[in-house]
């Protein structure tokens, strides 16, 4: 008898998220020069931001506001009582040698947000909770341009604070996640919900959101973390998500071969594919935290927080429920109209005005989708107004006109709008549903293509959708389909 | 108390180059300051909540309002080296953590 084999130890990551959220406002965090990015290099900065002798910041109630909403729609606690600390380091970017954020009293703690992961292969849904730790509010540091012609080769570096002072929230989730796949939907999600409170805009490519990843494994039923690797440098989603993939294999390897893993910060490169090591950490940095003594704390009465809940939108997640709930839509459908706020918002007011969800859904998600992806546009930008685009599922559901004159009409409509049923009236599109009427028209078809017939009645039954095509274009896709291949099919399997 | 030590690791974090001397007499310093602050142990502070603020003030903000500073040029004057419109500064390797 021989010894079955040692069963392959099954590992697990762990993986947690902090991320960086540039806040929309005009003005930066504590001084009132401009955010907008992409400006000439030093033209928004002001002694606040670099820190002269003798300023003193204030804060911008916009940030406060942004950050206490994007708290609430968290699901955190808001903190009544809040401050800011200086967090102490030497880097050329920081002009003050200290960034002022939030050490022990964060603005919000405690909150979640619900995921939703897609099967590929079956398309089921799953959900599950991510934990939010906190979220604090923060100010930016400036960028670095390395002079010289390589990086390595030059002797000095160039600094431009235009970034430094802009505000940023930072939202540290709980180790909660699992995969790749896991950490890419939660910085999703973390993005629909900042673009539909409208405190960020969630550009990646610019930096507005900024994703660092936490990440080790270990054997699973393991209570123990492994040591723990940081990776930095992703600025997409599947950038994100290949990252962890690649670093979990890389973990595992490492571990399986006996190797160490080295506490460290790794940078993902997206020419290779893969991580590489930026630098070891050695023991947990000293910041030398202490309260700001230049900013007084901030107090957030009841009243004032439940204000600012009361100006939530509804959430994407929230949408996403009451679509699949209430309206009947797939879970596919309603992660794609509530992934964009704008688009949404124009469905539900498309079913507002007495549109059905499923085929109001199947409009926006195909063929209009389809226009603004070839157009560049937003919803809000065509000349098909929710209530019109109501008005044309209603001719379709009380069968006035069928799907294809509706995708026909539909052209004019994106560009200028219109009353669909004026149309339908101006141009005879209304669909023929009178039972003689079809049959004559199929009798029609049926006299005009003797050899095709023939070779029906032969046994070429392939044959039928030329017929069905041939009284389309006879009545320009007018015909009720369904009822007309209910009455081709007696007629053409007909004895001659 | 702080040692030797603690004050040589402060003054690293803080870029403070300290001779052997000065080492010495910040140790003895820091402690006598120490010792000063370490009277208010004495009190009973169960009932006491920390303090973020030398003064009873909270909540103070501004509106988010663009204006633009008009004196770029002295901030470029108080920095010690520019190039073009960026400021100029040796190369620093990336070793915070």
């Amino acid at each position: 008898m021989t010894a079955a084999a040692p069963a392959k130890t099954q590992y697990e990551a762990v993986i947690g998220l902090e991320t960086h959220c540039q806040l929309s406002t005009e003005t930066k965090i504590f001084s009132a020069s401009s955010t907008v990015f992409g400006a000439d290099p030093n033209t928004h900065i002001d002694p606040v931001v670099m820190g002269m002798p003798g300023v003193l910041p204030v804060l911008n109630q916009q940030v406060l506001e942004y950050a206490v909403k994007a708290g609430l729609a968290l699901n955190c606690e808001i903190a009544p009582y809040s401050k800011f600390d200086r967090k102490q380091y030497f880097y050329p970017d920081l002009p003050k040698n200290y960034q002022i954020s939030q050490f022990d009293l964060p603005i919000a703690e405690h909150g979640s947000l619900e995921i939703e992961l897609v099967d590929k292969k079956t398309k089921a849904v799953t959900r599950k909770r991510i934990g939010i730790t906190r979220l604090h509010m923060e100010e930016d540091a400036g960028k670095l341009v390395h002079g010289g012609s390589t990086l390595s080769g030059s002797t000095y570096s160039l600094v431009d604070f235009n970034r430094a002072g802009v505000p940023l929230i930072e939202i540290v989730s709980e180790p909660d996640l699992r995969s790749g796949q896991e950490a890419a939907e939660y910085a999703q999600e973390l993005r629909r919900i900042v673009r539909y409170l409208g405190v960020s805009d969630g550009n990646m490519q610019e930096g507005s959101l900024r994703c660092d990843v936490n990440i080790s494994v270990r054997p699973v039923g393991r209570e123990q973390f492994g040591t723990k690797v940081e990776i930095k440098n992703m600025n997409s989603f599947s950038a994100i998500q290949k990252a962890i993939e690649y670093e979990i294999e890389r973990q595992i390897a490492a571990v399986e071969a006996g190797e160490p893993i080295y506490q460290e910060t790794r940078l993902w490169e997206e020419g290779n594919q893969r991580t590489i090591s930026m630098r070891l950490k050695e023991g947990s940095s000293d910041y030398r935290y202490f309260p700001e003594p230049d900013l007084p704390p901030i107090e957030v009465s009841v009243e004032q927080r439940e204000a600012w809940r009361a100006a939530l939108p509804e959430l994407p997640a929230q949408k996403r429920h009451r679509y699949e709930t209430d309206m009947g839509l797939s879970a596919y459908d309603a992660r794609v109209l509530a992934d964009d706020r704008t688009i949404a918002e124009y469905f539900d007011a498309t079913v507002g005005v007495g549109a059905d969800p499923k085929l109001a859904a199947n409009w926006i998600t195909q063929d209009i989708a389809a226009y603004l992806n070839n157009e560049k546009l937003t919803i809000d930008q065509i000349g098909l107004k929710p209530e019109m685009l109501a008005e044309m599922v209603q001719l379709i559901s009380k069968s006035t006109i069928n799907n294809k004159v509706g995708k026909e009409m539909l052209p004019e409509l994106l560009t200028q709008g219109g009353s669909p049923a004026a149309i339908v009236e101006a141009q005879g599109l209304s669909q023929i549903s009178d039972p003689e009427q079809i049959a004559a028209i199929i009798d029609e078809v049926l006299a005009a293509n003797p050899d095709e017939l023939a070779k029906y009645r032969a046994g070429k039954k392939k044959l039928q959708g030329f017929f069905v095509g041939q009284i389309m274009k006879l009545t320009n896709g007018r015909v009720d389909p369904k009822l007309t291949n209910q009455l081709l099919l007696p007629k053409l399997n007909a004895e001659p | 108390m702080i040692d030797i030590e603690q004050v040589r690791k402060v003054a690293n974090l803080a870029r403070l180059d300290l001779t052997t001397e000065e080492e010495t007499q910040f140790t003895t310093q820091l402690n006598s300051i120490l010792d000063y602050v370490e009277q208010l142990s004495g009190l009973d502070t169960a009932d006491v909540q920390p303090t973020t603020r030398a003064i009873e003030v909270s909540n103070i903000t501004r509106r988010d309002r663009l204006e633009t500073f008009s004196d770029r040029e002295a901030i470029f004057k108080n920095a010690p080296d520019q190039e073009g419109d960026y400021f100029k500064v040796p190369k620093i390797l990336d070793n915070n953590g």
